[in-house]
């Protein structure tokens, strides 16, 4: 048989065939389905099948994060309308306001495994290859079908490789490695693709820091990305999908390192792309494209009015960590906002467990609630028309906060949190020094 | 949907899901002639107001990039667009103007040179965009996105082959 791409794999086994052609067109029955506070318009366009009934509410997940808590009566409605769905239908897998973001719980839930499919009416689905797993972004309508049918088509998408050479150079993060991509690819680079990474580096990495890499990569236009899962990977998904099923611990690993894919060496790739990291440096996305990447050091200097960490990109532990060394026995500028919201309730209780919140509200920060918070424009912190904005988001596009004429940077949490210090875009290295 | 013909909009590259219908609107707005009435009010007021049935728009490279929001779709179907051509979409924005009945072309060489304003037409008997420019061919959808986007997108075409009646047709 010939040689076989990740995506070529994951997309056979889900289709249950021996094995898929990059290009063919193929029905494939996912693993996981996940909606978000869309939920509620989905449920509406599958009420309009004419089906009673989701076809497995045990592989359906539910997390409200877009906007919570809720900011006016409708948002609170469509909240309402959810629950009454899941309830009715019997989908256990459901997580309340606060809980998190989709993609941070539903990887702290261990919900979906290394070579397993998700399909997500969320555009960050590919958040997932973090884990070797294949991620991606569909339509309500698509999952809406996927409620009733449980299978949806999909072509397998060719492949490109990109291998990561040398190591990042301190202060210089994942978020870097991936607005590096863009800078040089641009966001339709990977388009319609499955990107693969590789390389040493990789396997040195926190976790936290890998799932920055394929939930960016959705800005890139890619149809999923792919890291190749290692034990880490297993014994932290292992640990959690022992708590909450309450299997054997042992057991939960074996079977997750069991149903790892990783591609053929001679595998098919239609284009390959090099990174050396040792030659990175701290990067910005300047507004309002995702690539138009320029050096931290060419914009240092632009002052801000607000700056806010969060996000499915970088609302994680680590992210906060990063913010605390360079905010601790600091305060934010006068005249400048700084937001902070964990990706999660277990990244809040940890960070609260380590004092990081102490420290944060103690320079001035204002903590939110974990969720989406206002990358999507929705509520909780919108800018006012004019302002200039860091943010640790993955999307600058204009409009994305809100108002037309905000302009939003997008860099690394110590980035964002070294620009609240000095009120101008700022590179940490000089703060903390 | 075999010959589509229609009055054009000229947009740029990378107009994005938050430019085509904002996010603010993504969870109170469920009515889609009132979606159409925002649809691209950051990129070009004039658009919800002036749109007539039938318009094509005509844009460059990543139509539609950002969110996976299917407003970003149904919002300007509801407006009365007949389809978009463009230099290439968005992934999830592709497959969202499919499964909602909406017609993607993918043709470079006709965005290059249609002009704003013209009246241009698809053809999807010859796979053909025909301007003042003159014609320009491009790639045929496969049979699978053909056959749900002439049933009208995957909702209509998932209740024929369910042979299934929405709630609100029954007797």
């Amino acid at each position: 048989m010939a040689a076989k791409t990740f995506a070529e794999k994951a997309l056979a086994r889900a289709a249950g065939r021996t094995a898929v052609t990059a290009g063919e067109i193929v029905d494939v029955r996912p693993d996981v389905v996940l909606s978000h506070d869309n939920t509620a318009a989905i449920a509406q366009i599958f009420a309009s099948l004419g089906v009673r009934r989701v076809w497995d509410p045990d592989r359906i997940v539910v997390v409200l994060d877009h906007a919570v808590p809720p900011p006016t009566p409708q948002h609170a409605q469509n909240h309402a309308e959810i629950r009454r769905f899941v309830r009715d239908q019997g989908i256990r897998h459901f997580y309340e306001v606060g809980r998190g973001i989709c993609h941070q719980v539903v990887s702290e839930e261990a919900l979906v495994l290394p070579g397993q499919v998700i399909l997500g009416a969320d555009s960050h689905t590919t958040h997932y290859g973090w884990m070797g797993a294949f991620g991606a972004g569909v339509g309500r309508s698509e999952v809406a079908a996927l409620w009733a049918t449980g299978e949806l088509w999909l072509r397998v998408p060719d492949s490109m490789r990109i291998v990561l050479r040398g190591r990042l150079p301190f202060g210089v993060t994942t978020k870097d490695l991936c607005l590096k991509i863009l800078g040089d690819l641009g966001t339709d680079g990977g388009l319609y693709l499955s990107v693969e990474f590789y390389g040493p580096a990789l396997r040195e990495w926190s976790l936290e820091s890998r799932m920055v890499i394929p939930n960016m990569m959705a800005e890139f236009g890619v149809k999923n990305a792919y890291l190749p899962p290692d034990d880490a990977v297993f014994d932290w998904l292992a640990e959690r999908l022992a708590r909450r099923t309450g299997r054997p611990p042992a057991e939960c690993r074996d079977r997750i390192a069991a149903g790892a894919l990783y591609p053929d060496p001679d595998a098919r790739y239609v284009a390959e792309h090099v990174v050396e990291l040792d030659g990175l440096e701290p990067l910005v996305a300047c507004p309002h494209d995702v690539d138009r990447v320029r050096p931290l050091r060419e914009v240092a200097g632009t002052p801000i009015d607000y700056a806010f960490i969060g996000t499915c990109t970088n609302g994680r532990l680590e992210d906060i960590a990063a913010a605390v060394e360079v905010l601790r026995g600091r305060r934010v500028a006068p005249g400048v906002r700084l937001l902070v919201i964990p990706a999660s309730q277990v990244v809040l209780q940890e960070a609260l467990r380590r004092g990081y919140l102490a420290t944060l509200v103690e320079a001035g920060a204002v903590i939110g609630v974990p969720g989406c918070g206002p990358c999507m424009g929705n509520h909780m912190g919108i800018p006012a028309p004019g302002e200039v904005v860091i943010a640790s988001m993955n999307r600058n596009y204009r409009g994305r906060m809100g108002p037309r004429d905000a302009e939003i940077y997008l860099a690394s949490p110590a980035v964002v949190a070294a620009s609240a210090v000095t009120g101008v875009i700022t590179d940490p290295r000089e703060v903390v020094g | 949907m075999t010959v589509v013909r229609g009055r054009v909009w000229k947009y740029g590259d990378n107009v994005s899901t938050d430019l085509i219908f904002p996010g603010q609107y993504t969870y109170t707005l469920r009515d889609p002639d009132e979606m159409a009435r925002h649809v691209l009010e950051n990129l070009d007021p004039r658009f919800a107001r002036e749109v007539r049935p039938g318009d094509i728009i005509v844009a460059g490279r990543n139509w539609g990039c950002g969110s996976s929001r299917e407003q970003a779709v149904t919002a300007l179907k509801h407006a009365g667009v007949s389809a978009i051509i463009a230099k290439s979409f968005a992934r999830i924005y592709f497959r969202n103007a499919i499964n909602n009945g909406l017609l993607p072309v993918i043709c470079p060489a006709a965005v290059e040179a249609i002009q704003a304003g013209e009246t241009v037409e698809v053809d999807l008997r010859t796979w053909i965009v025909r301007c003042a420019a003159g014609e320009f061919p491009f790639a045929p959808l496969s049979p699978t996105v053909l056959e749900i986007l002439q049933a009208g997108g995957l909702i209509p075409l998932l209740r024929r082959k369910l042979g299934t009646t929405p709630p609100e047709e029954r007797p």
